[in-house]
């Protein structure tokens, strides 16, 4: 088992890594998510979407993946708890997606065992810009993967959200973002909805909102089904950490909206 | 040219026992008890932030005596070897047993082939969804393994501690009993009264939500219980 830690390169580091990346890249490289030749079809998630709130963030995810022009999936979820105080959403290739999110939660668990601190949240930012680059190949080959990441900051004691491009570029909003094929409808309703300082259930209801305004924009985002009981995936981020919303809150939300338009 | 002088492998043996024996007699002590949510660690500390025992997974944690070094290099082989074992397969498939006879195959090369031991004794302990499926594995500085039940006490005063607690431990105790008799145990152990500040404990409990069971009680905890005794 003392074989399975990487070599340490005297005189460049000392200690042990605390990357769980690193260590999978270097002894089992074959069960790591990277690039492979070839063009395949594959799942696609599609819309996700990330607010602020007064001490927190809100993230939320419709439930549709697509395969070209087939629904491959209408029951997927595309937003996880990261750890105890983050959550990350994906939208592209799902298959890859699912495999980073998997990849980035055993990131954080391992830092935090192998040195016994929680990371800092910018350090969990830069953390997965790293590994987003990483997978820049895949995005060439259509493989793209656009995350948005956001937790709250215990050292700033408020809610902090970022987003990502394939390129493993990454931004800090102050308000809102959005992304996937429905991203761009899903922000049109955000910024007519959202205002600084919303509490948590209203943050949740603009997120429901926006999920339903894209997915009557966009063919590939699946909106609420009361029929078959599909509703959104949300995660609210606070200073208690991050709790997934449960489902009844979310139909609350969703009648909300429905009596709002009414 | 260099003539190594023939020693005879019971010597060598026994030298290194020896030393390795020392070397942990110098440390402070660990426990560990099974208690009715799980397994609680006691030990005597004076550091707040270098720990002898830790979470290596899910279920599992560790607890290490004798020289900090050695034995931190093993929790982090472990914690890796968890967390790659993990993602390969299922976090159902890491089992403390697992860690356990690695820990043991890399004390014992080490024993036999290292020019000096390793001076520690590892505890690798794994909650199970009952009492009865718990397991604790106590790791010897040559690699002998022996699986626990009821309480596991290792370090400088393991025989003495070992007494004060199979006198007191009663099967499942809450966990403020578990931990003051730890306590008194290490206290009786060492001839001495260890204050709340000097304790660093931790339990795994099969009751706290989420798939880490792990949790470290923290000092207000600890000293809290202590003074409602």
């Amino acid at each position: 088992m003392r074989g399975a830690a990487p070599e340490p390169d005297p005189g460049r580091q000392i200690g042990a890594n605390p990357s769980f990346f690193d260590l999978v890249m270097s002894v089992r490289p074959e069960v790591a998510p990277v690039a492979r030749s070839g063009d395949v079809p594959a799942a696609h998630g599609t819309t996700v979407l990330g607010l602020k709130f007064g001490g927190g963030v809100v993230m939320a995810g419709d439930r549709r993946a697509t395969e070209g022009f087939s629904i491959a999936d209408d029951r997927i979820e595309k937003v996880f708890a990261a750890d105890e105080y983050s959550a990350i959403a994906i939208a592209g290739a799902a298959g890859q997606a699912v495999e980073i999110v998997k990849l980035f939660q055993l990131e954080l668990e391992h830092y935090e065992k192998i040195t016994g601190d929680r990371l800092s949240l910018e350090g969990k930012a830069n953390r997965l810009a790293q590994m987003i680059r990483g997978n820049f190949p895949m995005a060439l080959q259509g493989l793209v993967v656009v995350p948005l990441f956001g937790g709250f900051d215990e050292r700033r004691g408020d809610g902090r959200l970022f987003y990502y491009d394939a390129t493993g570029g990454r931004w800090e909003e102050e308000d809102y973002h959005a992304t996937g094929s429905g991203g761009r409808p899903a922000k049109s309703s955000l910024k007519k909805r959202w205002r600084p300082g919303l509490a948590r259930d209203e943050a949740i209801r603009v997120a429901v909102e926006a999920l339903v305004d894209a997915s009557e924009e966009d063919s590939a985002t699946g909106g609420p089904d009361p029929a078959r009981g599909i509703y959104p995936n949300v995660v609210a981020i606070g200073p208690d950490g991050v709790t997934e919303v449960p489902e009844d809150e979310v139909r609350g939300a969703y009648q909300a909206v429905l009596e709002g338009r009414a | 040219m260099s003539f190594m002088p023939y020693v005879p492998p019971e010597q060598l043996m026994k030298d290194r026992s020896d030393y390795a024996h020392k070397g942990i007699a110098r440390g402070k002590s660990v426990v560990a008890v099974e208690y009715s949510d799980g397994i609680l660690f006691v030990a005597e500390n004076p550091s707040a932030t270098l720990h002898k025992i830790s979470e290596v997974y899910d279920r599992i944690a560790f607890a290490g005596v004798g020289k900090y070094s050695e034995f931190e290099d093993l929790r982090i082989a472990g914690v890796r070897h968890a967390d790659l074992r993990g993602y390969s397969y299922g976090r159902e498939d890491v089992k403390a047993r697992d860690l356990a006879n690695a820990y043991s195959q890399t004390l014992s090369t080490i024993f036999t082939q290292q020019m000096k031991p390793y001076e520690v004794e590892l505890l690798v302990a794994e909650v199970g969804e009952e009492p009865e499926s718990n397991a604790m594995y106590h790791v010897l500085f040559d690699g002998s393994v022996t699986d626990e039940d009821r309480f596991v006490a290792m370090g400088g005063k393991a025989e003495d501690l070992g007494n004060a607690l199979g006198s007191a431990w009663e099967a499942a105790w809450d966990l403020p009993t578990a931990v003051a008799s730890s306590v008194a145990a290490l206290s009786t152990a060492e001839s001495r009264q260890i204050e709340a500040v000097q304790i660093e404990a931790g339990v795994l409990d099969r009751t706290r939500k989420g798939r880490r069971k792990f949790r470290r009680l923290s000092p207000e905890e600890v000293s809290g219980i202590l003074s409602n005794r």
